[in-house]
């Protein structure tokens, strides 16, 4: 393998799995603070048992979240250095107000939120885990901005003598509408993903009937966040595929295998056999018009084909490929849909069936639910090696090839080496990850303090929490 | 001054706060076998650092991305010159960072001791590699015309940055000593201010010679008023330990941390990074800057977020500021078999 595939197989492998942290963290951040909310306001203890037990399953994750985000950052000037080089005077800004605006509030936030039950009034504490979770929106925003423009270059043009990409108006990159869809897309998805993580463990232990108390309302939490999400998700995806009709038409062409262009009434794809060499599809079962309504908003809009968009790209760009690779955009596309739809269709059976205080009609839906919480998991993965697969042959669209963005000083072992060095740590770090994850997950929610935690007239009595 | 000068006074500013903050955070992790005999002394230790140090990492990540923002020339041959430290970089610190969060979270004495290696490790590396690092980016890399790296992995092992790795790395291990006797009370807090005394004289002896080196070859006037003052704080801060004053003591040894790495980078300006093949292919302020606007705009962020920034981190600290001991360390808290719940 050369250094541009290795470089390659590292930026997704990386991503994707610094991915399976980042939405599971926003949303409990956000979902955990609104159960602290419940507590303050209310008073009662469930909220607060709850507050604590979610809060343990968000520090173990947020954890993860941190560590391989130094990854993320490192390996633009490590591995993709000619890209950093390209793009660097507008690429940079959104990392580094990541860094000053987000990473900050994030961590000091997250710090005394964990520690703080003792040291701070209650409504203080409950700030901070409020300021935690902006944090964590704000670093979504900041790093959607940045893929945003890759996905669609704004506000910049091409120095010629430097051959470098200049910022000419930040303004219109902070407010590309690619990446504030996108942003809505990621709210969802972080809804969507800590919704059904909340209710498949509610779910595991309302099946067995245990403290029901704190699991109850976790349960609607978890439900209605996934319910709520489904829409935010359809509605943006929606969106985002008009956008990207637009923007990026070969990306909507190959994730539809759309290899000729549709004048109207273009259908949706569910399952499709083609042939990649002859730029055509052996078997297409489609939606009739679905397509041309979920790219256009109209029944009858057009649809522009791969095979169309290859010849005007050369024309546009000159001899070459323009074609992502066809069949992972395709199926890609589909299952990223196809597993979102199924995780919020499952929450919003099940908050029909558990309305009131219902428990549902059999036992075995309850391991429906957490069985579940894979769904989202996968979609997001899904979800991301769509947009970035299926931009490809470019790294920044129509503007930089991926090939022309990785490192050329970087020996090709080098490249190897951290492949699998990463590849061995992440694979052992999941494993402990997830072994704690279910441990706490299935744990007794700790019982509510007899006293308030917070008493400044004893400063020297022992932790409420410590490592 | 033209704002990419403003833009190296910020990125060692940057630089400077990581190397107080984190330093003495990896310096607690390196402590950790030295001064504590018990999983609850472990845990006094750990606990000293916990609601802060992932605000002290942040630092770097800043530190980073505003090189990538206002140098990206500088960052790009860097970071892909530096590519296996960095790998090794980024591996010590995932270790450490869920170290922290998990060590304590199973009631099982072989797994604790597994993350107290990963902290041990996790505390070492960073502050040795980012040590070489910092002395190769003064002392120069092979840098071609293009901005390319021309050197092996072997290049940056040389005397002066294999000093300057352990020079870092023994004033981190000074530093963190100085803290925990600030931070502790009882048995752990005197261990504490021995691994100072230790520590400490070996840290002013390689920062004694890691400083005259770095003056001899590289310096200036206003490099040899820095590296004095650093000698001097240094010196001071031992002299503290010895006198048990252990607040003094930490600001010196926190100010002798903050001279040296600003004296690194006096020392360097207006190079960012000084090409060893031709002085012709040196990366300058100038040319390796982002575009005035783009710096413009990262001026208007930095200025009022970087004191926002300090401001309640520096509440953090206020909140978190009593002594620890290991009467004050609550009983372990931990997830047990799903069958028979402990908490």
């Amino acid at each position: 393998m050369s250094s541009l595939d290795l470089a390659r197989w590292q930026f997704a492998i990386t991503t994707i799995y610094h991915f399976i942290f980042v939405p599971l963290s926003i949303g409990l951040a956000l979902l955990t603070a609104g159960l602290q909310t419940a507590w303050v306001r209310t008073g009662q203890d469930r909220y607060l048992r709850a507050t604590k037990f979610w809060g343990k399953l968000l520090a173990i994750t947020f954890a993860m979240g941190v560590v391989t985000g130094v990854w993320q950052e490192f390996q633009f000037g490590m591995g993709w250095s000619a890209y950093s080089r390209f793009v660097g005077d507008i690429f940079g800004a959104p990392l580094a107000m990541e860094g000053l605006f987000a990473f900050f509030l994030e961590s000091t936030f997250l710090g005394l939120w964990l520690f703080g039950w003792d040291k701070l009034p209650r409504k203080v504490h409950l700030a901070t885990a409020w300021a935690f979770a902006v944090g964590t929106i704000l670093s979504a925003y900041f790093i959607l901005t940045a893929n945003a423009w890759m996905q669609h270059p704004v506000g910049y043009t091409i120095n010629e003598a430097t051959n470098r990409a200049e910022l000419t108006n930040y303004a219109a990159v902070l407010t590309n509408n690619t990446a504030l869809v996108a942003l809505a897309h990621t709210i969802g998805v972080a809804f969507l993903t800590a919704g059904a993580v909340m209710a498949g463990v509610a779910a595991w232990h309302l099946a067995r009937k245990r403290h029901v108390d704190v699991f109850r309302p976790s349960l609607k939490v978890g439900l209605w966040s996934a319910v709520v999400a489904g829409l935010i998700l359809s509605v943006s995806g929606h969106t985002d595929a008009q956008i990207m009709t637009e923007q990026q038409p070969m990306k909507m062409a190959a994730g539809e295998a759309l290899w000729d262009t549709e004048e109207e009434c273009a259908g949706f794809s569910v399952f499709a056999v083609g042939d990649v060499e002859e730029g055509r599809n052996h078997i297409n079962i489609q939606l009739p018009c679905m397509l041309s309504f979920l790219a256009t908003g109209s029944f009858d809009g057009t649809v522009e084909g791969i095979n169309d968009l290859q010849a005007a790209s050369v024309e546009e760009f000159g001899p070459g490929s323009y074609v992502p690779p066809v069949g992972l955009s395709y199926w890609s596309f589909r299952l990223m849909i196809g597993f979102g739809l199924m995780a919020s269709a499952v929450a919003l059976v099940l908050l029909f069936l558990t309305r009131g205080d219902r428990d549902p009609p059999r036992r075995w839906l309850w391991t429906v639910v957490t069985a579940a919480m894979v769904l989202p998991f996968l979609g997001n993965a899904m979800g991301w090696i769509f947009t970035e697969v299926a931009r490809q042959p470019w790294t920044v669209y129509g503007v930089m090839f991926t090939e022309d963005a990785v490192s050329g000083s970087v020996p090709t072992w080098q490249f190897a080496t951290s492949l699998a060095l990463l590849a061995v740590l992440y694979g052992v770090m999941a494993v402990v990850w997830f072994g704690l994850m279910r441990r706490y997950a299935t744990v007794e929610p700790a019982s509510a303090p007899t006293e308030p935690e917070y008493d400044p007239d004893n400063p020297d009595k022992p932790l409420t929490f410590a490592y | 001054m033209t704002l990419a000068d403003v833009w190296f006074v910020l990125i060692a500013v940057l630089w400077m706060m990581f190397f107080v903050l984190e330093g003495f955070d990896y310096g607690v992790g390196m402590n950790l076998p030295v001064v504590s005999r018990s999983d609850t002394e472990r845990r006094v230790v750990v606990n000293t650092i916990g609601p802060v140090w992932d605000g002290n990492e942040v630092w770097l990540l800043v530190a980073g991305a505003a090189i990538f923002a206002a140098f990206p020339e500088w960052y790009a041959a860097l970071f892909s010159a530096l590519y296996i430290p960095l790998t090794v970089l980024v591996i010590a610190l995932v270790l450490r960072g869920v170290a922290f969060e998990y060590r304590g979270k199973r009631d099982d004495s072989a797994w604790r001791a597994r993350w107290d290696v990963a902290i041990v490790i996790g505390s070492t590396l960073p502050p040795l590699l980012l040590g070489v690092a910092f002395a190769n980016i003064v002392r120069g890399l092979p840098i071609d015309a293009d901005h390319q790296y021309t050197g092996t992995v072997l290049t940056g092992l040389n005397p002066y940055g294999l000093l300057g790795g352990v020079t870092v790395l023994a004033v981190c291990f000074f530093l963190g000593a100085v803290y925990l006797a600030l931070k502790t009370g009882g048995e752990v807090r005197e261990r504490a201010r021995g691994s100072a005394r230790i520590g400490g004289a070996v840290a002013a002896v390689l920062a004694v010679a890691f400083l005259l080196w770095t003056q001899w070859e590289h310096g200036d006037v206003a490099s040899a008023v820095l590296i004095v003052l650093g000698a001097l704080a240094l010196l001071g801060s031992l002299w503290f330990v010895q006198q048990g004053r252990d607040g003094v003591a930490f600001s010196a040894a926190a100010a002798a941390m903050a001279l040296t790495v600003v004296a690194l980078f006096v020392v360097v300006y207006p190079t960012v990074l000084p090409s060893t093949l031709d002085p012709a292919f040196d990366l300058t302020v100038e040319n390796a800057s982002s575009t005035d606007y783009t710096l413009t705009i990262m001026t208007w962020v930095a200025v009022p977020m970087t004191p926002l920034v300090l401001l309640y981190q520096g509440w953090s600290y206020w909140v978190f500021r009593r002594r620890l001991t290991v009467e004050r360390i609550p009983p372990a808290v931990y997830a047990g078999h799903p069958d028979a719940p402990r908490e």
